[in-house]
């Protein structure tokens, strides 16, 4: 699938922004005041930026509003149902907590669900697609995204003890994920011979493409990344997505100056890495209609 | 909960009108309805009613839209103002433009009108072409078969008064077995598409021998990888295992044939080789029922297949006889041909039986009386269900000509020619050689041409000679070198007129033909001849006028533009005159008409044409005092008769009702057009097969007006103008050849169909064939650079066996270098399975120059597109004997496109960006640049 | 609604004979004229003219080599357009309602005026059938022709999809394929139809006649056996034999005998 920049800053950023509700729903920080209207300017910024972010994805984005009404059925429409939904109640959360000093805990309880179900609901719209095996790993692929959202909420939160362990379940995550992803193409059964109906008569092989020019299938969901250049980004994401962020936490300090500047790397490692590592989600997963084009 | 889906409008208003008129997308003229929207062309699709196409239409002609839109249409008249070759133009007005080609062509008609040498293209009006280069006195005139598909025309009406295509068709409702032989996508293209489907759907077999599995050969029951050029081998070894299997149909080859025609096999006689005749001239065979001598077309006769005659000293047999000495030699068998065709024996063998057993065990007759030329009547009519097909890839070799014959003669052995489930033939033909005029040549100046330029020789008196035995065409059609060249060899002109040989011209003018491009062979030559100056700084070649509607590649060397219109925009007549559009069961012709005004200032080259003729007053298009005949292309179309009552159409003449003869009717394109821009009329029932024997078929012709008496013949198995020029060469006879091509004409110009190996001198290290052939989608296209078309085929890779893909270390996008005895190219491969092991090919004319057909530079047309062309010279490399002998068939004059020999090496592919080479400078376009991006939606 | 209907009273669709597809693109075009001028936006072009020419097309026609275990490769030619699914994963993923299924004829279609570009339908087609306009900014899909097979102002024979009626070996057969009954569905019985890529659960409308079997006449490998060798039995092993038994036969021949 191609990389776009849209969907890589939207899932990367929406993933944290809500992780970061999750907590501050719960009470983790339970901030007021001015400490908590940074808290939420940093976690609204990153949801909402994120979600206009997937908005330049769109071909008529000002129509954007009419995604809201088939969540009985959709999981885009589900995801931006919850999303307004997460973000409302947390408003609300958030009124109260930095203007009149008064968490409501349900309402922030109620939050913190609709957040985690905005990550949930995200990660569905990837999930459900069996065109494209790598994602279509349930629970596998909603659990990378809750874990990942949630480390990072923790992190964006200050919640060391939950970011460790979450950091290590994100992590362990990830290393499942590409595992398994490395042979769902496999496991799915999909090939030319059963693209074409033809594997019955012979071995299959595309041969002249339909249009001698790209068109949007293949700017769209064709996108090969070599294996080096792969393993490379793994490693590089999951270094600074998980081990990096890991070390800050682990790392006895004193002094809370250092202590904030490597809260301060621990997040913007697990920003990048976590960004790089949907790159990969995104560069890695092959559509099987790139199987009519003989490119897979 | 309650499903509520929104409301689609199912009944939209499709357009405001229809327009029906002719395509012209490729040379298949099919029928189109044009859908206007506020005046606009808005949708094409096929007309149900028409002959031709009967409602389907290609991807051409569904594209014609984009066509008619084009950016790279011209736009006025163009004045070159810079050096040829560079592009650099002013527009003019029509006014000045006529005036400098009047000022050209003036001089010359009153001195020396030869010294214009018009050829044009895809022309579709050769009928009127030619009646003005006859009019204007110029023996130097054709148009483009000669580098396409004279072999199969002219061996063709040789043979059997037509071929295939436009001449005739399977019989689609009854064959049972269909077979194809090589490139083939490229001709007919719809009624193929049409009839395979339709036989497909009955369930029965197609078989495709052709080095490449593409097209109709994929979709062959079964495919025959055969080695390029060896396709009579093959064939005539089908012949030699059927004739000994007995699987051949005596009663047919011994009625309709000249298969019994006695042949003088005295070798010291001056007639050796030629048929006994009687006083009248007619061919004389032995009556079987008496054992006497009698001319063929007797009452009664009873042909006798095994005659022998002996009279005096002088011993005549039977053609057939000839043809069982000949074929039933080991030579053909399939065990002596099998490694030279690349076809194994075994096959050879499997495919004969499956002739044979459709042909014999699956015959059938049709309950139909009817008479023939001897006046036999026959209760029913025999069916033979086994049909054939082959254009330009059995043609364009240098033994194309026979192996055309070869295919002929194979069907006339089976029985399965004009007869049901065989091949049949459409109107104007069967037509024999006989029938046609021979080719005239004599100039003189200030007057019109002693006749029709081209036609078809019955011996070296009609060869295009001088006195003085130098050819009389530019071209050197119908000389020694090519007797048979009945289409003219427009391939040949530029580079003989660079070289002055036969003699230096004034002007070229041509129409549709891309000779700087991909209608050349050696291109880059081509375009140095074009440019080349003598000693004072002429141009070599003085004058270039060009036609065409669009900024093709050969726009940039012309010195005056003549820009045509759209095929939309025009008059034409697709005329029984000419290359008609019947089909078996029906004569018919048809019109295009404006359905749109141009938009530009540009005029249909036809009407060009008139107008040039009358301010040269050329007789045909003026009266006595001057004054002009026809109006425009229009008014020639309704008012010219070739003959009393006989005009360029056939429909709705004299009053309305009349058909194929009648007085000129001025309402008679209202009467197309309110008709569907066609007309058609059908073939009485007892008249459909048999044609060339059938009473009831010749007299229908002659009602037609297709012929003044009835014409009945026989198929020549042995064409006897053929070993009237070997009896030449043999130093007979009072017009003799030169001494050095007595021995080509000897071995090329059998009688009987042969074989022999095309010349191979020069090849050696150039193992592999190189062929190439068009994408249906571009097929004989004037438009594959318009908007749609080009995103299908924008570049073009060279196709490679497997095996060659892993001897030469290849994989798919790696770049080769093509090599051939005359030059190289750089091109980017794919592999392919489906192909003849030691064969490459590429889409041809995909690759475009730089700066031509509104294309940005950077188009992959330019850049990743190649021509094959490069590596094919007009000549064939010297022989060590001090001459240059032509890369074409000796027969015909057809050029060899595919006996190009190569060899291939795995390159570097071009640094940071693609580029096939050779790579030429970009020309200046004389238009504005495209639009980028479309959205083309006339109606609101 | 994005639900997909519970039952189409209708399931029309195509029949594709990849047996008699000569692969001309005829199709490929007529449906690119016929869709630029109909049903909603046209279909655009971009750098229609220069160096990436790129275009929506609701109809593209592949080609693939099939090698067999013994004998030579074979080219098939492969269109493919919107298969119109019974359970169409474009339909339920679009969050917008634009995608639906038609409850009177199963034809899956995009409502132009809803559709935000979101692409996610297009991401959910195993098959390939939607394009993104760049111009319009919206889905464009195979309509099967719905502005065509029911339209009032077009004659009668003419209210089929246009890629059937423009192509020209007649491989595309339009009908209702829920029909037992309909000729569709006799081809699809009689010629083995199939699913693309069953595995997907996606229970294609459309169905592909798989091509008939190939290179069939014996001779490509030593081994066959001919039987069609005794029509091949030699009347005559030279030339005088075989003119001893053409006077047998020309004797044989109605009114021949001397």
């Amino acid at each position: 699938m191609h990389p776009a920049p849209s969907v890589i800053v939207f899932t990367t950023l929406s993933g944290l922004g809500f992780g970061l509700l999750f907590f501050l729903g719960l009470g983790m920080p339970a901030a007021r005041g001015m400490v908590a209207f940074v808290f939420y300017a940093i976690a609204f910024g990153l949801a909402v930026g994120g979600l206009l972010a997937s908005t330049l994805h769109l071909g008529r984005p000002e129509r954007a509003w009419k995604a809201f009404s088939q969540w009985r059925s959709s999981w885009l429409s589900r995801e931006g149902c919850c999303a307004v939904a997460a973000l409302l109640t947390m408003a609300v959360h958030a009124i109260s907590a930095i203007f009149f000093d008064h968490p409501l805990a349900l309402v922030g309880i109620a939050g913190a669900v609709l957040s985690v179900g905005t990550v949930f609901t995200t990660s569905m719209i990837y999930t459900q697609l069996k065109t494209v095996p790598r994602w279509n790993m349930f629970p596998l692929t909603p659990a990378l995204f809750l874990t990942l959202s949630l480390a990072g909420g923790a992190l964006l939160a200050g919640q060391d003890g939950q970011a460790i362990w979450l950091l290590i379940l994100a992590g362990g995550t990830l290393l499942a994920y590409w595992y398994q992803g490395d042979s769902a193409f496999s496991d799915s059964g999909t090939t030319l011979a059963t693209a074409t109906g033809l594997g019955g008569r012979g071995e299959v092989r595309a041969f002249e493409p339909p249009h001698t020019g790209s068109n949007y299938l293949l700017r769209e969901m064709v996108h090969q990344v070599g294996r080096k250049h792969s393993r490379r980004l793994r490693w590089i994401g999951f270094t600074l997505a998980i081990i990096v962020p890991l070390l800050c936490l682990l790392i006895p300090v004193t002094g809370l100056a250092l202590k904030h500047s490597l809260a301060a790397v621990a997040v913007l490692a697990h920003m990048v890495g976590v960004a790089c590592t949907r790159w990969l989600f995104f560069a890695e997963a092959e559509h099987v209609v790139g199987l009519y084009y003989g490119k897979r | 909960m309650t499903f509520q889906q929104p409301e689609v409008d199912t009944s939209p208003p499709v357009s405001d009108e229809i327009r029906k008129t002719t395509c012209y997308m490729c040379a298949c003229r099919c029928g189109i309805n044009v859908h206007m929207k506020d005046g606009k062309v808005a949708y094409i699709e096929g007309n149900r009613d028409h002959p031709v196409n009967k409602g389907v239409l290609c991807a051409k002609g569904s594209a014609g839209i984009m066509q008619h839109n084009a950016p790279s249409r011209l736009r006025a008249p163009l004045k070159r103002v810079g050096p040829r070759g560079s592009g650099e133009f002013e527009e003019i007005s029509w006014d000045e433009a006529l005036d400098i080609a009047q000022g050209w062509l003036e001089p010359l008609r009153k001195d020396h009108p030869e010294k214009l040498a018009f050829f044009t293209g895809r022309d579709q009006s050769q009928s009127f072409t030619s009646f003005w280069a006859q009019n204007f006195g110029t023996c130097n005139y054709a148009a483009h078969g000669g580098f396409c598909s004279v072999n199969m025309a002219t061996a063709g009406i040789y043979t059997m008064g037509g071929a295939f295509w436009e001449f005739g068709q399977p019989d689609w409702d009854h064959t049972k077995l269909f077979l194809l032989f090589g490139v083939a996508e490229d001709h007919d293209s719809n009624p193929i598409k049409m009839g395979i489907g339709k036989i497909k759907a009955r369930g029965a077999r197609v078989i495709g021998v052709n080095p490449i599995r593409t097209g109709y050969n994929a979709v062959a029951d079964d495919w025959v990888g055969i080695t390029p050029g060896t396709d009579g081998l093959f064939i005539l070894s089908l012949v030699h295992v059927l004739m000994k299997a007995g699987k051949i149909d005596l009663d047919y080859l011994s009625r309709y044939t000249n298969a019994p025609v006695l042949v003088n096999q005295d070798k010291n006689s001056p007639d050796y080789g030629l048929f006994l005749r009687d006083d009248h001239g007619a061919p004389l065979v032995i009556n079987r029922k008496t054992g006497k001598l009698a001319p063929f077309d007797m009452y009664g006769l009873r042909p006798d297949l095994n005659g022998t005659l002996q009279m005096g000293e002088i011993t005549h047999v039977s053609v057939f006889r000839l043809m069982a000495e000949k074929y039933l030699a080991e030579d053909y068998a399939p065990e002596t041909v099998a490694e030279r065709c690349g076809i194994p024996a075994p096959r050879i063998r499997a495919i004969a039986a499956e002739i044979a057993r459709v042909a014999f065990d699956e015959a059938f007759e049709l309950a139909c009386e009817w008479t023939d030329f001897r006046g036999e009547t026959h209760q029913t009519m025999q069916g033979r269900p086994v049909s054939m097909h082959a254009m330009r890839g059995v043609s364009a070799h240098a033994n194309g000509f026979q192996t055309c014959r070869a295919l002929h003669v194979l069907q006339i052995l089976l029985g399965t020619v004009e007869v049901p489930g065989g091949f049949r033939f459409k109107p104007p033909y069967p037509k024999p050689a006989t029938a046609h005029p021979p080719p005239h040549c004599r100039v003189t100046p200030g007057k019109p041409l002693d006749g029709p330029h081209l036609g078809f020789v019955q011996g070296p008196e009609h060869l295009a000679l001088l006195n003085d035995g130098s050819p009389a065409r530019i071209d050197k059609a119908f000389t020694w070198e090519n007797p048979m060249s009945s289409h003219g060899l427009m391939h040949m002109v530029i580079s003989n007129a660079h070289a002055g040989d036969p003699y230096k011209i004034d002007t070229l003018f041509l129409y549709m033909a891309n000779m700087a491009w991909n209608s050349s062979m050696n291109t880059t030559g081509v375009m140095e001849m074009l440019t080349d100056t003598d000693a004072s700084g002429d141009y070599v070649i003085p004058h270039i006028i060009y036609s065409d509607a669009y900024s093709s590649e050969m726009v940039a060397y012309a010195d005056l533009i003549l820009p045509d219109t759209t095929y939309l925009e025009r008059h034409d007549c697709i005329s029984l005159l000419d290359r008609p559009i019947c089909e078996a069961d029906g004569a018919a012709d048809a019109i295009r008409w404006p359905v749109v005004a141009p938009d530009r200032d540009v005029r249909g080259f036809q009407t060009v044409l008139i107008q040039l003729a009358n301010r040269l007053a050329l007789p045909g298009f003026t009266h006595e005092d001057g004054s002009a005949r026809y109006r425009d292309y229009a008014d020639y179309i309704v008012t010219h008769e070739r003959k009393p009552g006989i005009g360029p159409l056939a429909g709705f003449r004299g009053d309305g009702a009349q058909t194929g003869r009648g007085a000129p009717n001025p309402d008679q394109l209202d009467k197309y057009i309110e008709n569907g821009g066609f007309f058609l009329t059908h073939i009485p029932e007892e008249a459909r097969y048999f044609k060339p024997w059938n009473m009831a078929y010749q007299d229908w012709a002659v009602n037609l007006g297709l012929f003044d008496t009835p014409q009945p013949y026989l198929f020549q198995l042995y064409v006897e103008p053929m070993r009237k020029f070997q009896l030449a060469a043999e130093g007979r006879g009072e017009r003799q050849p030169p001494d050095h091509l007595r021995q080509q004409i000897k071995n090329s110009m059998h009688p009987l169909p042969v074989w022999y190996d095309t010349p191979q001198h020069g090849n050696r290290g150039f193992t592999v064939n190189a062929l190439t052939q068009r994408p249906m989608a571009m097929y004989h296209s004037w438009g594959s650079q318009n908007a749609w078309l080009r995103q299908l085929h924008g570049h073009n890779p060279l196709y490679v066996p497997t095996k060659l893909m892993r001897e030469t270390d290849l994989r798919d996008g790696d770049w080769v270098r093509v090599t051939s005895p005359h030059g190289e190219i750089t091109v980017p491969v794919m592999e392919m399975a489906g192909l003849n092991e030691n064969t490459v090919w590429t889409w041809n004319a995909i690759g475009k120059r730089k700066g031509t057909w509104a294309l940005a530079d950077t188009a992959p047309e330019a850049t990743r597109g190649f021509l094959l062309n490069h590596l094919i010279h007009e000549l064939l490399p010297p022989k060590g004997d001090g001459l240059r002998w032509a890369n074409s068939d000796p027969i015909t004059g057809q050029a060899a496109w595919f006996d190009l020999k190569v060899r291939i090496e795995k390159t570097a592919p071009p640094q940071d960006k693609p580029q096939s080479e050779p790579d030429f400078p970009p020309v200046k376009s004389p238009l504005p640049p495209p639009p980028r991006d479309l959205a083309w939606k006339v109606g609101s | 609604m994005t639900e997909l209907p519970a039952a189409t009273q209708r399931s029309m669709g195509l029949v594709i004979d990849l047996d008699t597809c000569v692969g001309c693109q005829a199709c490929v075009i007529s449906c690119k004229g016929w869709n630029t001028e109909n049903y909603g936006a046209p279909l655009s072009d971009q750098d229609a003219y220069g160096a990436a020419p790129s275009g929506s097309f609701l109809n593209r026609v592949h080609s693939y080599e099939v090698q067999p275990e013994q004998g030579q490769a074979q080219l098939i030619h492969f269109p493919k357009s919107c298969l119109h699914c019974e359970d169409a994963p474009c339909v339920t993923v679009c969050p917008t309602g634009a995608s639906y299924k038609r409850v009177e004829d199963g034809i899956v279609l995009v409502n132009e005026s809803d559709c935000i570009g979101c692409g996610l339908c297009a991401w959910s087609c195993p098959y390939g059938a939607r394009e993104l306009d760049l111009a319009a900014g919206v889905m464009k899909k195979c309509t099967l022709c719905v502005d065509r097979i029911y339209n009032e102002n077009l004659p009668e024979e003419d209210r089929i999809p246009t890629c059937v009626r423009s192509c020209p070996s007649g491989a595309r057969h339009f009908g209702d394929l829920g029909d037992p009954d309909s000729e569709v569905s006799a081809l699809v019985a009689d010629r083995g139809g199939m699913d693309l890529m069953p595995e997907m659960g996606t229970r294609p409308v459309n169905k592909y006649l798989p091509p008939r079997p190939k290179d069939r006449l014996a001779g490509n490998n030593p081994q066959d056996i001919d039987l069609l060798a005794p029509l091949l039995s030699p009347v005559a092993t030279d030339a005088a034999g075989f003119l001893g038994w053409l006077d047998r036969a020309l004797d044989k021949l109605p009114g021949g005998e001397r």
